[in-house]
Parts: structure tokens; C-alpha cells; sequence
């Protein structure tokens, strides 16, 4: 028997404390350590935080709404600007519930291509994390510097590939819009060879950081069972210990067929949640090169697609993916129209601050800007 | 006065460096701007890129981002301006001190680009604070934004301190702040700063008298 | 427990006393089939999910705006056998709600629950006491839909700003009247620059 989820409306830390004297502080919507538009109205007892609040919706620019005035590979580049760090797995997940709606298949080759693309987005998420992490920190500048500069890799690749630095718009409905060129696949290779030697670097540079340490370990770790409870799903989850990782749950495109671990945190706190990200990126090699090397020929699109004129059955369909970031959905719902009747996205970054201030109360102000920071929020995604 | 060139580079030669005040100011001004470190969407990831290894915006003299608009001189408004966020923009901007100058980097920021639809979506920040290089892209790219920034210092030291065509900054009856507008319980309110920004004329084909 | 909503029916049945609930085919090829529930006995159900079927993971709560309640029962058909009673007349407001099991694999299952109409009957248990991680999205499906969560501790709008009063995502919502300047206007943004700035005389 599960019990029912507290809920922090007054903390137990603001018990004995002097209404007046606490110091109400609006971090936001212009802070550098707020990842964006992200606002906290936090109010402290000396250096304690006794209460938080998030506010939301300084990026909300209405989504939901255009998709639904707009057909359903409109919205394929709109949700690029979604996680706008990790735009192709957001291509996946759309694409992936348009294909569920419609019932279509996906040739050999594109799901190999997707696989790909997906694991190098969860690389580029996680390198950027490592440097806005050390960034939230105080060490601002040199990790970014050196995080920035492994991205930089990875971008070049996508570019080549898609013609944009970040927003692809690339995956189609049935496969991806494009073959891989000429060289691609031997430069992919020769960056998954070269990547663990940064991310050796990286963990030698951060890992045994003394400051590091004391500014992560026992901080805003949470009982397994509240997080669970509060939505939380993706690195942050599995940081705490619960092995949940939809690649392995519920099996989408061709994941069951590579061999990977899913890395498990023990404690849940920030420590755990940067280190999971650099074992994470570990796996994504492993399936990058396991991927990579059974790439067959073949469609890189289902050949049989009808573009133009799109029109799903009437039914609704909910699809989702391991997003860098968490579990990304998209729930569409058709009337048999060319426009989704409803069209909704499924937030980790949203969903995973809900317990934001339970993991905050009753530590110090700087402490909240590294818990915001674990978290991996991206305001796009968060207010869509 | 104007220097005779000639004379200047004359000069040069033995070592005299001859200017005016003005070009001085101007040098000064367009080598050191310091950015508000400030993103909103998208496009604060590309500007955060142009700073970083790759692209090195320090070698524009540009790299110094100031987290609080007291110290700033430069916005970036890179991302999707929402109408929740409009009255915040303007007020940092009220809030910079003077010389200030902004740049509207990418689609959104210029006109509200893909997401004009939205009814949240502000169209353009240039209805609310005067713009002085809008960059075309979603996102721009980073070479896009160290253009723009090119740009900008082009802009700035060609400024006349003087007379009747001098720099709006250095016009004492410009305003320096601008009115911050208020969410209302439809749309925010005004729509626009009708002193800075006026809807483009439209040509009708019914004639030209209208 | 598996996600099959048949199984998970019978199960509630067995469960919860005069249950109204009722299986809802999903005619597409993704067939997801979904249970309507009825909102009075919203959270037992959900209780019930979480604490002896597995479902202890609250994933995804989206909102619908049904105007036409035909439309609604085309895209969720009604199995002949089921309840009358969860059938609504007129338009209504739709939550659908995805539960998944962090213990077992699969397709996370869907639940739906309905306002009597659109316009005052709005409510709908919260389900936070249940599921924390309602609690954001129910905000916001309150701000953009209009959904009245009773019970929910802190029913504020999350993403517009507190004193608008529109509810946007809602189908019959009228935007407000931006003008939109395109250097060759024709159509609709041509008849929207015109209302929008008479000509002068």
C-alpha cells in the first residue's frame, strides 16, 4: 500500500520563524542561472529557503495551439524549437505518434538513422548539461568552453546531414528526409572514437572535484517513492535508483535489438545526477557504434508516404520516447481532418520541476540554483 | 571640424595620432560593448555558441556579458518575446544605462517568426524599444550574430555626438525609457508603443488616395 | 498488471462498489483503447490503479475541448454494453490521463474523465492527493481549458499571466486582433490590416 503524496504548502522549516523577517526573493525571469525565462519566487529565512515557488509561461508561445491550426508535418519543424537542444529525439517522438495515428512503417535503414540521431542528441544534451552545470556552479566560462567545443563536433555532423546547426527538422513521417551523404557514416565513426577520450577529460576535470563534491553530494535528493509519485521520469529518476528508461520499458523504433545497460544512481542527489549523465553517455556510444555498424541499405523513407494531403484515420494515439531529459510524448488526437484535432506535448522538463520545492526546502539560496540545474530544464520545453 | 586625411596620415608617420572627440567616443564605444547576459529562447543557445570556443566573440571585443542591466550597454533580445515577458524586456531595457543599444536576433525577436500565430507571442520587440540591427535566421547562426555585432559597431561610430542629426542618446529630449505596457485581461495594453513604431502602410488596390 | 484497459475494467468492477465506467474502442490503427469514467468516482479509480494494479506513475494529463460531443464519441467509440450514464448530451471538456508502471513493461494505459458541459458544470476531481504530478498540469489545463479541479491546493493559471480571462485553447477562442505586417498582404492579412487600421481621410 502506497501512501498519498505530502504536499508543501507550508514547510516545517517556517515553524518558529518570524513572518517579517523573511526576505522574499524573485529569481527571474532574467537571471543567468535560471536557464532561461524560468522564474522562482523564493522566500528565505537568513540563507534558507522556507518556500518556493516556481512561475511559469514567460516562453509559452502557444504550441498546442498552432499545431492545431497548422497540418500534421507543419508542425514537425515547431517542435524543434521545443527541447531546443535536442531537437532530433523531439522530431522522433512526433514523428513516432503520427506513425502509431496513421499506421504507418518505418524501413530498416531509417530506424537505424534514427537510433543514431537520437543517441548523438543525447550526447550533445549531456556535454552541454556538464558545462551549464559547472556553469550554475560558479566555474563559469571553462567547462562551458570545453563542453561548447564537443558540441561543436556533434553539430557539424548534424549539419551536414540536415542543414541546420540545431533545428533539423528532419525526421518524416515513415523514415527521415534525407540519405546520409557521402563520408558521413566514417566521420560518425571517427567521433565515436574520439568522444571517450573527452569524456575521460571531462570526468578527471569534474569528478573528484573537491568543490564539486561539496556543492553536490546530499543535495536535493528525494525518496524514490515521491519522485515516482511526482512525475519525475529520465536521468533525474534513475539517479534515485528506479530503473525506468522507456528504451527498455516499452521498446519504441529498434532499441530491443542493441545490448546497453541503464546506469543506476543509489542516493538521487545532484552527484548522482551528473555522474548518471556521463555513464549514460557511455551506453549512447556503445549503441552508436552497435548502430553504426549494422546500418543496412535500403529506404531512408517509407516509399509508399503520401505527402501532401496528409490525413490520418479518426483515433488518437500517445507515443513517447527517452528523451535526453525524460520521458517526451505527444498525445494526437485526429478527426480525420488534415489538422490534428488536439495536439499535446508531453514536457519532461515541465513535469520533473514539480517537485522542485520539495527537493529545495530547507537549503541555502545557492543550492537551489544547482538542484535547477540537475533538473536540465529548457524553457521551451517547460512553457512550450 | 573635419581632419584633412592626408594631413592625419602625415602626422601618422611621426608618431602623432590626430582625432576628434567624436571619433574617439565612438571608438571607444563600438570596441567595449558589454552584452546583457540575457537569453530568452532558442537563439540564446547560438549566442551563447558565438562566445564560446568555436566562434570567440571576444575577438570583437564583445564578450564581457554583465548579468545585471545597470553594467550593460548591448541587448541581445535572442529568442521568442512573449507578451507575459514584453513588460520584463522593457523594463531591462529602461533599466540599461545610456548609450544603449539593442539587437533583435532571429526571427522571433524581429517579427514573432514561426510562432506569430501564437496568441501569447509578442510580434516583433520592435514595437515596444527601438531596435538598431535585426539578424534574419531561426536561429541565426552564430557568424550571423558576430555580423550582426559588426554591424553594430559600424553603426556606432558613424554617430554624430552633435548637431541636429546626433545619436538619439545623445539627444536630451529623446526619451531614454520607454512606457512599459500591462497585461491585460485580453491582450497586453497598448499593443505597441505608438510613439516608436507605427503599423507599416498597407497599398491597397483600390487607388492610392487611401 | 498489464495496460490492457479490458483487464483493468474488470478489475475496477470487482473493486469499487457501482462503479460507472465504461471501455472506449479507439477506432485508429494505434488502438489505444481507453476507460471513460465517471468524475464522482475519479479517484478511487485512480486510487486504486496506483496502490493495486501498478500504476504508481502518472505520466501525461491532456485536455480536450469537445463543442460537438459526436466527434468525441467517433474518436473514443462507446462499446453498445457500456454505462449510459457516462454519456454526455451536449459539448464538454474532456481530461484524458495516461498511468505507467515504473515495475512492469508496456504502453502506459489511457483513462478519461468529462465535465457535465462546457460553460459552468467544468469540475472534475483533482487527482494531486493521488498523483503528485498532476499538479502543474492540472494548472494548467485550468489556464487553458477552463477546467475546475476540486480539491486541487493551489488552482492558479500557470502560463498566461493572472489576470487574463480567456481560456485559449479552447476551440470557439478568438485571438486578439494583432495586426500582422507582410510586405505582400492579401486574404485574410489583407482584411485584418484593413479592420485593424481604418484608412485615414
Amino acid at each position: 500500500m502506497i501512501s498519498d503524496p505530502p504536499i508543501f504548502n507550508s514547510s516545517p522549516v517556517l515553524e518558529g520563524t518570524d513572518e517579517d523577517q523573511l526576505l522574499r526573493v524573485s529569481l527571474g525571469p532574467q537571471h543567468p542561472s535560471t536557464h532561461g525565462v524560468f522564474r522562482m519566487n523564493v522566500e528565505l529565512d537568513g540563507e534558507t529557503v522556507v518556500k518556493l515557488k516556481p512561475v511559469f509561461g514567460y516562453l509559452h508561445r502557444n504550441h498546442e495551439k498552432i499545431a492545431e491550426t497548422t497540418g500534421y508535418l507543419g508542425s514537425m519543424p515547431y517542435t524543434d524549437r521545443l527541447d531546443y537542444i535536442c531537437p532530433l529525439s523531439n522530431n522522433w517522438a512526433y514523428a513516432l505518434s503520427v506513425e502509431k495515428l496513421a499506421g504507418i512503417e518505418v524501413p530498416e535503414r531509417a530506424q537505424h538513422m534514427r537510433v543514431i540521431l537520437a543517441e548523438l542528441t543525447r550526447l550533445v544534451n549531456h556535454t552541454a548539461f556538464m558545462g551549464f552545470i559547472l556553469a550554475d556552479m560558479g566555474a563559469w566560462g571553462s567547462a562551458l568552453m570545453y563542453a561548447f567545443r564537443e558540441r561543436e563536433k556533434i553539430l557539424d555532423l548534424f549539419e551536414d546531414l540536415t542543414g541546420a546547426r540545431m533545428m533539423a527538422n528532419f525526421m518524416r513521417f515513415g523514415g527521415c528526409r534525407n540519405d546520409f551523404p557521402d563520408g558521413w557514416d566514417a566521420r560518425l565513426r571517427t567521433l565515436i572514437d574520439h568522444y571517450p577520450h573527452f569524456l575521460d577529460e571531462m570526468e578527471e576535470f569534474l569528478l573528484g572535484n573537491e568543490i564539486l563534491l561539496a556543492r553536490t553530494r546530499d543535495v536535493g535528493a528525494l525518496p524514490k517513492e515521491s519522485l515516482i509519485n511526482g512525475g519525475v521520469t529520465g536521468p533525474m529518476l534513475r539517479a534515485a535508483g528506479v530503473n525506468h528508461d522507456l528504451r527498455k520499458a516499452d521498446p519504441y523504433g529498434i532499441y530491443d535489438r542493441f545490448s546497453f545497460r541503464i546506469p543506476l544512481g543509489e542516493v538521487g542527489d545532484c552527484y548522482d545526477r551528473i555522474m548518471i549523465r556521463f555513464l549514460e553517455m557511455r551506453e549512447s556510444l556503445g549503441i552508436l557504434k552497435q548502430a553504426a555498424a549494422a546500418l543496412p541499405g535500403g529506404d531512408f523513407v517509407n516509399p509508399k508516404i503520401k505527402i501532401r494531403n496528409f490525413k490520418p484515420p479518426v483515433g488518437e494515439s500517445y507515443a513517447r520516447v527517452e528523451g535526453p531529459k525524460g520521458e517526451l510524448g505527444f498525445y494526437l488526437v485526429s478527426d480525420g481532418g488534415p489538422n490534428p484535432y488536439r495536439y499535446r506535448v508531453r514536457p519532461p522538463s515541465f513535469i520533473n520541476l514539480t517537485l522542485l520545492e520539495d527537493m529545495c526546502l530547507g537549503l541555502d539560496l545557492a543550492d537551489v540554483v544547482i538542484i535547477l540545474g540537475s533538473i536540465d530544464i529548457v524553457l521551451g520545453e517547460v512553457d512550450r | 571640424m573635419a581632419i584633412d586625411p592626408t594631413l592625419a596620415r602625415e602626422l601618422k608617420a611621426s608618431g602623432v595620432h590626430v582625432t576628434s572627440l567624436e571619433q574617439l567616443v565612438n571608438w571607444g564605444r563600438s570596441s567595449s560593448l558589454w552584452p546583457l547576459q540575457f537569453g530568452l529562447a532558442c537563439c540564446a543557445i547560438e549566442m551563447i555558441s558565438a562566445t564560446m570556443a568555436k566562434y570567440d566573440m571576444a575577438r570583437f571585443g564583445a564578450e564581457v556579458f554583465r548579468p545585471s542591466p545597470r553594467q550593460a550597454d548591448l541587448m541581445i533580445v535572442a529568442g521568442t518575446v512573449t507578451k507575459k515577458m514584453a513588460p520584463q524586456v522593457v523594463r531591462l531595457y529602461n533599466q540599461m544605462a545610456e548609450p544603449k543599444y539593442v539587437i533583435a536576433m532571429g526571427a522571433c525577436a524581429i517579427s514573432g517568426g514561426p510562432f506569430k500565430e501564437g496568441y501569447n507571442v509578442l510580434k516583433g520587440i520592435d514595437r515596444f524599444i527601438p531596435v538598431d540591427v535585426v539578424i534574419p535566421g531561426c536561429p541565426p547562426r552564430p557568424e550571423a550574430l558576430l555580423d550582426g555585432l559588426i554591424a553594430l559597431q559600424e553603426k556606432i561610430r558613424g554617430e554624430k555626438l552633435t548637431g541636429s542629426a546626433r545619436a538619439r542618446h545623445a539627444d536630451p529630449d529623446a526619451p531614454a525609457e520607454m512606457p512599459i505596457p500591462e497585461c491585460g485581461a485580453h491582450d497586453i495594453v497598448p499593443v505597441a508603443n505608438r510613439g516608436i513604431w507605427n503599423p507599416p502602410v498597407i497599398e491597397r488596390e483600390e487607388g492610392g488616395a487611401e | 498488471m498489464s495496460a490492457d484497459p479490458a483487464v483493468v475494467l474488470e478489475s475496477l468492477r470487482a473493486a469499487i462498489v457501482g462503479l460507472r465506467a465504461d471501455l472506449r474502442r479507439n477506432p485508429g490503427p494505434a488502438a489505444q483503447h481507453s476507460i471513460l469514467v465517471d468524475p464522482d468516482h475519479l479517484l478511487p479509480v485512480m486510487r486504486h490503479l496506483r496502490d493495486h494494479c501498478g500504476f504508481d506513475l502518472l505520466t501525461n494529463l491532456a485536455g480536450i475541448d469537445w463543442p460537438d460531443p459526436k466527434l468525441a464519441d467517433a474518436v473514443a467509440v462507446p462499446d453498445d454494453a457500456g454505462d449510459a450514464a457516462v454519456r454526455a448530451a451536449g459539448g464538454f471538456l474532456e481530461v484524458v490521463y495516461h498511468l505507467d508502471s515504473t515495475k512492469t513493461r508496456g504502453a502506459p494505459l489511457v483513462l478519461r474523465a468529462r465535465t457535465a458541459d462546457r460553460s459552468d458544470q467544468v469540475s472534475i476531481p483533482s487527482v494531486v492527493g493521488v498523483f503528485r504530478s498532476a499538479e502543474f498540469q492540472e494548472r494548467e489545463l485550468f489556464d487553458l481549458f477552463g477546467i475546475h479541479f476540486t480539491g486541487h491546493p493551489d488552482l492558479r493559471r500557470i502560463l498566461m499571466w493572472d489576470a487574463f480571462e480567456d481560456h485559449p485553447m479552447r476551440k470557439d477562442y478568438v485571438a486578439p486582433d494583432d495586426y500582422e505586417y507582410e510586405p505582400t498582404p492579401h486574404g485574410d492579412v489583407l482584411e485584418k490590416a484593413r479592420k485593424h487600421d481604418p484608412p485615414k481621410p
